[in-house]
């Protein structure tokens, strides 16, 4: 396959005129043209080996987490294992994003269509600084601040919807269950996780929200919409598409995110309740054991195959949020 | 018009609305011939009157305030007769934005009350983004400000401090607080700038092969895609692929004579160089294809025509008018990965002294330095732990102001040092 | 239904800049005025200032009266939005909601204001403006396609049926024809000429031609020059701007001398 079109065009001009001078008189420039094309190239084939690669190690080493030698097929083992963390990842994930996408979309729509337009501009930077802190900032944060400031809420959930409920009704609600003890929970970590997405998801809508088409917002106005109805008919439809992205990229950084729940939650243990400590996540799980697990033994191999469990579930809702936006493409009005 | 009269419209006009509305429920072809029904549908939706559809301006200020005061008394109450913030916040939100969203509904019409209680609940939102924010600068500057001004801070590592009797004598005052962060900050400078070495050529050049050489093929689609595909890496299996990687080429250069390194010796600072690689590529590769997309044609041709070769065409002229936004992009990336810890805790380890070696033992970085010392404080557990967390502090302060820092410069970078607009 | 617009000492800023100054102006009602000028003097910002589009732009003001037959839009206590409804206005450029069909575009007024229709009501408004924007017959068979599948002209013919489906008490028109071809602007042409049995329509034009033709009374904005405001220069009957106008930039501009 030929690289580049000087190439292509040089070839030609080989082909064609032969006997002409100008053929012979730069080829090393030619030469470098030629090599410096296949440079580009193949970096850009290394980063498919890269990824080949950690594919392909991720696979190879989760196989002695499914299959060893005396024992055979143990696949039963090790879904035993890993199904808590998987779940735990999931539900502290969709907690977060459920907290955390509204306020986001509220706070893009704030920068974009209600603050006063001079102080937008740097409203919009100082939700990016939220951004900008590292995760182990917010775990420290999460540990010492905020884990603290939300036992009174454990507290009150666990009196009114489940003590209270079972003393009356026979049964409470399981995830309110326990008690709270510092706060080391993984509601807390998700609330955490909320507020680390809130930036991410605002800055895409805010940019989407901004490029809404002047002209589609006058049309509304002009026809005596109130604001909110302007934003109704004008802006959130041709925004749809990149709201989901926002959303979904917020989700894929909320399922793998580690330090924030390695260093909020605290105890070990797979339970129903939210509110008190133990649960895991498929990071934290990593986190935590892969130093201390010796290479090659049963266990290390689980904890390389929960990396590909969390690498699927990554890739699996990238490649739902790019379906979405293709889908919803051409109703986006960017006509 | 006098407000009693525009009030009076009102009434009429929504006693008009709710008649039509009934009579299209029943919808009957009876019920068209009724006197209501008589109304033209322009009439239902056409204003009365120019006036009497906002409230007054103070409206807005005296329902926050309102709400303030009710929500402190309530949360007061409720909160057994002591000062509880959240609860104060919670209930101020929601007395504040049901009482405006009641009134302006009674006083003018649905459509602005749903527009307002919007327009609240964007606000509120807004409040919300910035509880955490400031919660976060304060706690850490606060804490972290008692780190730093400790003179050792910035000149000692952590390896006279391990022991609790040390810690101990410290606290007692008989020796000077010692200990700081300096091997983390050596650590996380070299960690960041070899995975930076090593992933700007490759996304550079990289991306230079997506925008100027290829066209649209397999190739280019599949790298686009893949690149894709990366910036969804979760960190820690960034770390996972940082150990097998290296385990694989030191057991590889062990068999052929090239190096003798022991099993689970891969725990060193190029692996996490190479774990980061993973995490910055795809970021590079995206900012740097953007910015040279941008590049105007024009130039390009401009520079064919003078005879100029694809490859010093490129070397010369588009990278030289993208260089501003390449290099804060660049810079954006570094932000990125120098915060990041859980990749660099599963191939660099911990350590409690200088290392400037990349290629022999564990190294420290700054996140890990915040890490470990928040889960594992020097001195052990108890009184003295305060010592040990003003540290950790100091250093998440630090660190701040590193990324900060850096998303600064490439702002400036982006602004300042962009290729002037040429004037038409 | 119709109504007049009179202009009392009006000024238009944005931020310190003073864009227009002082203009009066009585436009009576069931009538079609024109606003011609060079570029940049200030008559399309007259126009968004007649239903208080202009204050979408951040930092626009005015100063002055705007009175809708007695009641001052710029007066305390007015919400821009219930002026808007009153006023309604057709832009430069064809804008449909893009997510809307054609029959949904048509009755966004409507469903804006939350009003419950049935459908045999929904169907008489739509076939009424669209009729009344001399669309109706090609249209009538896709009612529920996208209206940004149609052409330029149809666009804006709807965009204009869409204004007229709630029957505002006055049209603004910014340069409705300037993105459409001539065939198109002739079919808008005619529709304007219709429009003015049941509204009052101010239509801001480059085209001198198209101002002659259409309207009964045209306004002359000039501009001094560059950061200068724009100022009404002269406001007559059209034949008379165009045949025989007092103001010597009037002379000058109408006789394509300069602009």
């Amino acid at each position: 396959m030929t690289t580049d079109s000087t190439t292509r065009s040089q070839r030609r001009k080989l082909a064609k005129k032969p006997d002409n001078t100008l053929v012979s008189a730069d080829r090393a420039g030619a030469g470098l043209d030629r090599g410096f094309a296949g440079l580009a190239k193949a970096a850009g084939i290394f980063i498919l080996i890269i990824l080949a690669f950690v594919a392909f190690f991720l696979s190879w080493n989760s196989v002695g987490a499914l299959y060893q030698e005396e024992e055979g097929l143990i696949i039963g083992r090790f879904l035993s294992y890993a199904w808590p963390f998987a779940l735990g990842t999931v539900v502290v994930a969709l907690l977060a994003l459920i907290m955390g996408a509204p306020i986001a979309i509220g706070v893009a729509l704030y920068i974009s269509h209600y603050a006063p337009p001079r102080a937008s501009k740097t409203i919009g930077y100082i939700i990016d600084l939220l951004a900008a802190i590292p995760s182990v900032v917010y775990g420290a944060w999460g540990m010492f601040v905020l884990a603290p400031a939300m036992v009174p809420l454990y507290h009150w959930l666990s009196e009114w919807l489940y003590l209270w409920p079972e003393e009356n009704l026979g049964w409470g609600i399981p995830f309110f269950a326990g008690s709270p003890g510092m706060g080391q929970n993984i509601f807390t970590a998700s609330v955490v996780l909320a507020v680390m997405i809130l930036p991410i998801i605002s800055s895409v809508c805010r940019e989407i929200f901004i490029q809404t088409p002047k002209l589609h917002e006058e049309a509304a106005l002009a026809l005596g919409a109130t604001r909110w109805e302007m934003i109704k008919m004008a802006v959130f439809p041709f925004a749809r598409p990149g709201i989901i992205s926002g959303v979904m990229l917020g989700l894929g950084r909320a399922l793998g995110e580690t330090m924030a729940v390695v260093m909020v939650v605290s105890g070990l243990g797979f339970q129903a309740s939210i509110i008190s400590p133990g649960n895991s996540t498929i990071p934290r799980e990593i986190a935590l054991n892969f130093g201390e697990t010796g290479h090659g033994t049963e266990r290390w191999h689980q904890l390389v195959a929960l990396g590909l469990v969390l690498f699927i579930i990554t890739l699996a809702v990238n490649m739902v949020a790019r379906w979405i936006v293709s889908r919803h493409k051409e109703f986006s009005g960017a006509n | 018009m006098s407000e009693t009269d525009t009030k009076h419209m009102h009434q009429k006009f929504e006693e008009h609305q709710r008649a039509e509305q009934d009579q299209v429920h029943l919808g009957s072809a009876a019920g068209m011939v009724g006197s209501v029904s008589n109304v033209e549908p322009q009439e239902l939706i056409r204003p009365r009157s120019l006036v009497g559809n906002v409230l007054p301006k103070w409206f807005l200020p005296a329902t926050a305030g309102v709400g303030v005061v009710v929500g402190f008394v309530i949360s007061y109450l409720i909160g057994g007769l002591s000062v509880n913030y959240a609860l104060w916040f919670v209930f101020a939100a929601i007395i504040y934005v049901l009482v405006s969203y009641l009134i302006t509904r009674q006083q003018l019409n649905k459509r602005k009350a749903v527009d307002g209680l919007w327009r609240n609940l964007v606000y509120v939102a807004f409040v919300i983004a910035l509880i955490p924010l400031v919660s976060v600068i304060w706690s850490v500057t606060v804490d972290g400000f008692q780190g730093i001004t400790h003179s050792s801070f910035w000149t000692q590592d952590m390896s006279q401090n391990a022991a609790r009797t040390r810690e101990q004598a410290i606290h007692d005052g008989e020796a000077p607080m010692g200990g700081g962060v300096l091997h983390a900050i050596i650590g996380s400078l070299l960690i960041t700038l070899t995975a930076t070495v090593i992933s700007v050529p490759i996304g550079l050049l990289t991306s230079i092969y997506l925008v100027e050489y290829s066209r649209g093929g397999p190739l280019s689609r599949g790298i686009t895609f893949f690149v894709d595909v990366m910036t969804g890496i979760p960190s820690i299996v960034a770390g996972l692929f940082g150990v097998a990687a290296m385990q694989t080429i030191l057991m590889l250069g062990n068999q052929i004579g090239l190096w003798s390194y022991g099993p689970g010796n891969y725990s060193m600072g190029i692996t996490a160089a190479v774990a980061l690689c993973v995490l910055m590529i795809p970021v590079v590769v995206r900012t740097t294809e953007e910015m040279l997309r941008v590049v105007p044609n024009e130039l390009r041709e401009a520079s064919y025509a003078l005879g100029v070769r694809k490859w010093r065409t490129i070397l010369k002229v588009v990278i030289p008018t993208a260089i501003s936004g390449i290099a804060a992009g660049v810079t954006l990336s570094i932000a990125r990965v120098i915060g990041e810890t859980a990749p660099i805790l599963l191939t660099a380890g911990t350590l409690t002294r200088v290392n400037w070696d990349m290629f022999a033992g564990s190294m420290m970085t700054l996140p890990v330095y915040i890490y470990h010392t928040f889960r594992y404080p020097y001195g052990g557990p108890g009184e003295l732990e305060y010592l040990s967390e003003q540290r950790a502090w100091g250093a998440a302060l630090v660190l701040i102001m590193i990324v900060m820092t850096l998303n600064l410069i490439a702002r400036i970078i982006a602004n300042v040092f962009a290729p002037k607009k040429t004037g038409r | 239904m119709s109504k007049s617009i009179t202009a009392k000492g009006l000024n238009v800023y944005y931020g310190d800049f003073l864009a227009v100054e002082g203009v009066n102006i009585e436009i009576s009602a069931r009538s079609v005025t024109a606003f011609i000028g060079p570029s940049g003097c200030g008559k399309t910002t007259f126009l968004r200032t007649l239903n208080r589009m202009h204050e979408v732009l951040p930092g626009a003001r005015v100063e002055g009266e705007l009175l809708l037959d007695e009641d001052n839009i710029y007066g305390p206590g007015v919400d821009p939005v219930t002026v808007r409804a009153m006023v309604g206005m057709v832009f430069q450029r064809p804008n449909p909601f893009p997510t809307m069909s054609i029959r949904e575009n048509v009755l966004a007024g409507y469903k804006l204001n939350g009003a419950r229709l049935s459908r045999s009501q929904a169907d008489d408004i739509v076939e009424k403006a669209l009729r009344g924007a001399n669309l109706w017959n090609e249209v009538k068979d896709r009612m529920d396609k996208p209206g940004s599948g149609l052409s330029g002209g149809q666009q804006q013919r709807l965009c204009i049926a869409r204004t007229v489906a709630v029957e505002p008490d006055v049209i603004l028109m910014d340069e409705p024809c300037s993105a459409l071809d001539p065939i198109s602007t002739l079919a808008i042409e005619d529709l304007i000429a219709e429009l003015k049995a049941k509204y009052t329509v101010v239509i801001v034009t480059h085209n001198m031609q198209q101002a002659a033709r259409v309207s009964e009374k045209t306004a002359f904005f000039n501009i001094a020059g560059t950061g200068k405001p724009g100022k009404m220069i002269e406001y007559d009957e059209t034949s008379v701007i165009f045949n025989n106008p007092t103001n010597e930039q009037t002379e000058r501009y109408v006789s394509g001398k300069f602009g």
